[in-house]
């Protein structure tokens, strides 16, 4: 066996253009389909992060899913509020630490506007625990002094090229994209931007933050979603009003201690004054990426299907080379060698190829990584390992080196019967 | 001129009886030879012109391909005795090829082709050794009796025809096996170096005690042969065929 393989890496660098196309074909599909493995599983890692440090979501009674979209995505609508009273209730709930309000419904630009508290910058937690960070400036401080203050998103900052100082104006109703139908400006009540928030890869990047009496202070004028006629209340006499919140849409509620988790969500959805609904962050998170997930499966399937391209390209040039070398075939059988020795020929051929494409393919991989991995967690707060290759992509590589292997056999087969066929005729 | 007398020299390098060969799919036989054999050390000339069975009796020769009937010996081994795997093993030790053309891989150098036939073979290895020398020793050596001293190193693209045939038959004379058998080796030559090679061949075959089997269809090349033989003759097939058709 010792001359084949030296043979298979002459016969090779004979044909070195011919087979660095093919490697780099195959690396770029090997490198393709770990890339997407990687960011695949970084980005469900990601996503079931958003939230994180957040025991319960609170609302009104509805679906765990559509909770967990208007809250947290910011997407959709909740059917019902809260009182804050009910709110209330749940805070005194013996084992809750925190509770941080939400009140969603008004918009800035197309991008939505959460009223909460300042608390919600302490409690805030996504990825390992990770809290919001300020990339200028500071949180809103609490009315009255903050009441006409926001903070602003990454997104939002880096769309609109808002800096801490700016004026903006909120409008009501969130369907009011730019450029979609346009609902009524609180143009009489404009919010000062007090701090921007660094990218955290998670919706409150296109999220204008402000505070809950800020938001009763720019609808006391208004009722059933219009301006009351005739009635014009400037913001420096608003501060007159009873501020305090009636209703918020959605809470996000720490505990003392994750154990009790089940039995405090029991005890919110059975309150009787008024319907509650309490769900597990991270439960739900799981279930909203079973829904999302088909696309991810189909990125990989589609790179799965590109490796097998690549090989079949690599099969394609080592068999259309055996024509040329059907008279090579027949000098090493005239030599003596065996049949099963021009097929391990031509296989170790094909599997060094695709051997060196893995290879490559590994080494892009971790340089393509290690040099978008900065850009991807600045842009997309896409954490991207750079650790060794995961079990599910050793499972990945393993899965190519076999198909690798079998593509191997098609051109070693072939030559076997050619050299079968042709014994010591030379063919030209 | 008196031969060199080379080990088992009663012993016929190719003996063929009673032999016949049809090709798989065939409608007749492409060969039917009653009697034939090569002596030790003899170096005969077969005559035939193309599409006679030649290159199908050089396949059986060298136990590529197996008769339907009787018998081909080579070195008093029956091949049809053997197991593929062992007639492939015993093609590398005993007989040397040597084509028409484009007997070199493109991609080895002029030494290393030489050296492959050794690389297949541990017997050629192991009659080297006895000799006291080495494969590189041997292929040095051939090389420069043939006049290849300074190319051993060029890649076998950059040979010149008569340099390639020159380097193919070092190949097939490394080791010393006991029959070379070439195949109109000297078609690709200008007519003064035909000749000159199948000189060469005959000195070289001489001084390793190898016998030759040379085939063409050129009886001219035939002279300083002990023996010419001409395969539409003895092949029974032939005379049959020709007749039918």
């Amino acid at each position: 066996m010792t001359p084949l393989l030296s043979l298979s890496l002459r016969s090779i660098a004979n044909r070195r253009l011919s087979a660095l196309l093919t490697v780099v074909a195959v690396a770029l599909s090997v490198a393709l389909l770990l890339g997407v493995e990687r960011v695949r599983n970084d980005a469900r890692d990601g996503f079931a992060q958003t939230v994180s440090g957040t025991d319960l979501i609170v609302g009104a009674r509805g679906g765990a899913v559509q909770l967990l979209l208007y809250s947290v995505f910011h997407i959709g609508h909740a059917s019902n509020n809260v009182s804050w009273q009910s709110m209330q209730r749940v805070a005194a709930l013996p084992q809750v630490k925190w509770l941080v309000p939400l009140s969603l419904g008004d918009s800035h630009r197309g991008m939505r506007v959460v009223g909460t508290t300042d608390d919600f910058f302490r409690h805030y937690r996504h990825g390992e625990g990770r809290a919001l960070a300020f990339a200028q400036g500071k949180a809103f401080a609490p009315a009255p002094d903050g009441l006409f203050e926001a903070v602003v998103g990454a997104e939002v900052a880096a769309r609109f090229g808002y800096a801490v100082g700016q004026r903006i104006v909120l409008s009501h109703g969130s369907l009011g994209g730019e450029g979609g139908p346009r609902f009524a400006d609180h143009a009489d009540k404009p919010f000062t931007i007090v701090g921007v928030l660094a990218r955290s890869g998670t919706p409150v990047d296109r999220a204008v933050l402000v505070g809950l009496e800020g938001i009763e202070a720019i609808h006391v004028d208004w009722h059933g979603g219009a301006p009351i006629p005739g009635l014009a209340i400037g913001p420096e006499h608003v501060r007159k009003f009873d501020l305090s919140p009636k209703s918020v849409t959605a809470a996000l509620v720490g505990l003392d201690s994750r154990i009790a988790v089940f039995r405090v969500q029991r005890q919110i959805n059975t309150m009787g004054e008024e319907p509650l609904t309490a769900i597990l962050p991270g439960a739900t998170l799981q279930e909203l990426w079973s829904l999302v997930g088909v696309a991810e499966r189909a990125l990989l399937a589609v790179s799965a299907l590109v490796v097998v391209v690549g090989l079949a390209g690599l099969v394609a040039v080592v068999v259309a080379s055996l024509g040329e070398r059907r008279r090579e075939l027949a000098i090493l059988r005239a030599l003596g060698a065996s049949p099963p020795q021009v097929f391990a020929l031509l296989a170790l051929e094909s599997v060094l190829l695709s051997l060196a494409g893995i290879v490559l393919g590994l080494g892009l991989l971790y340089g393509a990584g290690a040099l978008a991995a900065p850009g991807l967690a600045a842009t997309w707060g896409l954490n991207l390992g750079l650790g060794g290759p995961s079990a599910g992509e050793w499972r990945l590589l393993g899965a190519v080196i076999a198909a690798s292997l079998l593509a191997s056999l098609v051109p070693a087969w072939r030559a076997y019967r050619y050299s079968l066929a042709d014994g010591l005729t030379i063919r030209i | 001129m008196q031969r060199q007398t080379a080990a088992g020299r009663d012993v016929p390098a190719v003996a063929v009886a009673a032999m016949r060969y049809r090709w798989p799919g065939a409608a007749r036989d492409c060969l039917a030879i009653e009697q034939f054999a090569v002596g030790g050390g003899e170096r005969v000339f077969l005559r035939g012109p193309s599409g006679s069975g030649k290159t199908t009796l050089l396949s059986l020769v060298g136990g590529v391909i197996l008769p339907q009937a009787g018998t081909v010996s080579v070195a008093g081994q029956p091949l049809a005795r053997l197991s593929a795997g062992v007639r492939d093993r015993f093609r590398a030790d005993h007989v040397g090829f040597v084509f028409q053309l484009f007997n070199l891989l493109p991609y080895l150098s002029a030494r290393d082709n030489i050296l492959l036939a050794c690389r297949f073979s541990a017997a050629r290895r192991a009659r080297l050794a006895v000799r006291g020398t080495s494969a590189e020793a041997e292929a040095q050596r051939l090389a420069s009796r043939l006049e290849l001293g300074d190319v051993l190193h060029r890649s076998a693209a950059e040979l010149s025809v008569g340099q390639q045939q020159r380097v193919a038959a070092a190949r097939a004379l490394i080791g010393r096996p006991g029959l070379i058998v070439a195949d109109e080796p000297t078609s690709a030559l200008d007519a003064d170096r035909q000749q000159a090679f199948i000189d060469l061949l005959l000195d070289e075959c001489a001084e390793a005690g190898a016998a030759l089997l040379f085939v063409s269809h050129d009886l001219r090349l035939a002279r300083h042969f002990d023996r010419i033989v001409d395969l539409a003759q003895i092949n029974q097939a032939a005379v049959s065929g020709e007749a039918a058709a």
